[in-house]
């Protein structure tokens, strides 16, 4: 029970974020409408996901302090699932994006490329560009030790480069995107109450989701790799 | 995992552990010095980029001869980006295994990447004025203020010579290294290039004057974490 309380948490707070963010009143927004409700799943993806890519870079950091190659399989496998994450928010937001900035009138690449064109996205392109490029960097350094060092600093490097001017830059450059003031959802004004009643336990369902698909990833990670790893 | 073990893992930890940072003026101008006096000897890499910033050139004015203030800035900042990662791609890439191990015996690594940073910073500078010297000559000038232009493609040039330092110092312990550097490179530049374009708009035309000197403080922020950091996680790329 020690050990699996926050995996029965987390249950709990999906099936009441699915179920509540369904059937739960919503503030009516007339541009909106009911795809309001996708916040519950979108906006959490990429919350998750800065959560996860964020928990890579500490490990990265621990790898550096204690040159330890279990936290390396950690960094590596918060950044895979952060990753994943960051996949699914870029779905979710196009089909968001399909109902709400789409203009039905013109055709359908006509919208793709003004939706493309968003400075939020380009910033989430990028910091999902970045983690490629992390794995792209590992499968090329062939040396155990010295793939977990590089890439720990690289991980690093380019979080603390990618990350404030993914937050500063968006402010500067006009957008469709909501948050243009600050961070969007986390400022209480620009959410609603009955919103956040399903918001927040959504928060943290998804990424102890994440949490825990990384958790189970790490275990089969040291179980294949235990031989060197104990010597 | 055994005792034994943790204990030599410790030692072998130990050993990559510099706090704080050694940093003697003295080594890092004589390892300056050394990069300056090689490029002088074997100008082949130095003419090689002039080479390429040239033919480039000459290649877009085929193209499109006198372009409008937008293309014309697009078209300089996509130019810097790819003489910056020529330039400084061979920084790292020319120092052989026997070479490092050298320097290792005469110099902290602290040391060697701040001496790596700054020639870095002259190459660019000096790339920097020959790029805007080809534009101007055979593109035209269809800058409003051109004292600001030049002033903003110094710190173009500073911010993108120092990212890339550090990228070449990663993408050299890999394969593929000229490769690997644009894949790693371009996410990581990116925020900074998308604002060196827009702070340069403001040299173009009148309107854009607001907030200029939060964004140039910005990117100064920006170039001094690299160094930062540079300093901070160079060490652990430096032993193999």
């Amino acid at each position: 029970m020690r050990k699996t309380w926050w995996k029965i948490l987390c249950v709990c707070l999906l099936v009441y974020a699915v179920v509540g963010g369904l059937l739960l009143p919503v503030p009516e927004i007339r541009q909106l409408q009911e795809t309001i409700r996708n916040l519950y799943y979108h906006v959490c993806m990429w919350f998750a996901m800065m959560i996860l890519f964020t928990t890579s870079v500490v490990y990265s950091i621990r790898h550096l302090r204690t040159l330890d190659i279990r936290y390396d399989i950690y960094a590596r496998e918060f950044a895979a699932v952060g990753l994943i994450l960051g996949l699914l928010g870029y779905a979710t937001g196009a089909i968001w994006a399909a109902y709400t900035w789409a203009d039905p009138n013109s055709p359908a690449y006509a919208s793709f490329g003004s939706i493309v064109r968003e400075p939020k996205l380009i910033g989430a392109a990028m910091a999902i560009l970045v983690y490629f490029a992390y794995f792209v960097l590992r499968d090329s350094i062939s040396d155990i030790d010295k793939k977990a060092r590089v890439s720990a600093v690289y991980n690093i490097f380019a979080y603390a480069m990618l990350f404030p001017s993914i937050w500063i830059i968006p402010r500067l450059l006009p957008s469709l995107h909501p948050g243009q003031e600050g961070n969007p959802a986390l400022n209480f004004n620009d959410i609603d109450a009955r919103m956040r009643m399903v918001f927040y336990p959504a928060v943290i369902g998804w990424t102890l989701l994440g949490v825990w698909i990384t958790s189970l990833r790490i275990r089969i990670s040291l179980i294949k790799e235990k031989n060197w790893l104990n010597g | 995992m055994n005792p034994g073990a943790g204990d030599a893992f410790r030692k072998h930890a130990d050993s990559f552990r510099i706090n704080p940072p050694i940093l003697r003026l003295h080594s890092i101008i004589s390892l300056f010095k050394k990069d300056l006096l090689l490029e002088l000897r074997q100008q082949y890499a130095f003419y090689g980029v002039m080479l390429y910033v040239a033919s480039t050139v000459f290649v877009l004015y085929l193209a499109i001869e006198q372009p409008e203030a937008e293309i014309w800035n697009a078209l300089f900042w996509v130019m810097q980006l790819f003489v910056c990662i020529n330039a400084v791609a061979k920084s790292f890439l020319q120092e052989s295994g026997g070479r490092m191990l050298y320097f290792h015996t005469i110099a902290s690594p602290a040391e060697f990447v701040v001496a790596k940073l700054l020639y870095n910073l002259l190459l660019m500078a000096l790339m920097n004025v020959l790029t805007l010297g080809l534009f101007m000559a055979f593109m035209g000038d269809p800058t409003y203020d051109l004292p600001t232009f030049v002033g903003i493609s110094f710190l173009g040039a500073m911010g993108l010579s120092l990212v890339f330092t550090m990228l070449a110092a990663i993408a050299s312990k890999a394969m593929q290294q000229a490769s690997l550097m644009a894949i790693l490179g371009f996410p990581v530049i990116l925020p900074q290039l998308l604002l060196l374009m827009r702070l340069s708009k403001t040299a173009f035309a009148e309107t854009f004057t607001d907030g200029i000197s939060l964004q140039v403080v910005l990117l100064l922020a920006l170039d001094l974490s690299v160094a930062i950091l540079s300093v901070i996680l160079f060490p652990f790329l430096w032993k193999d």
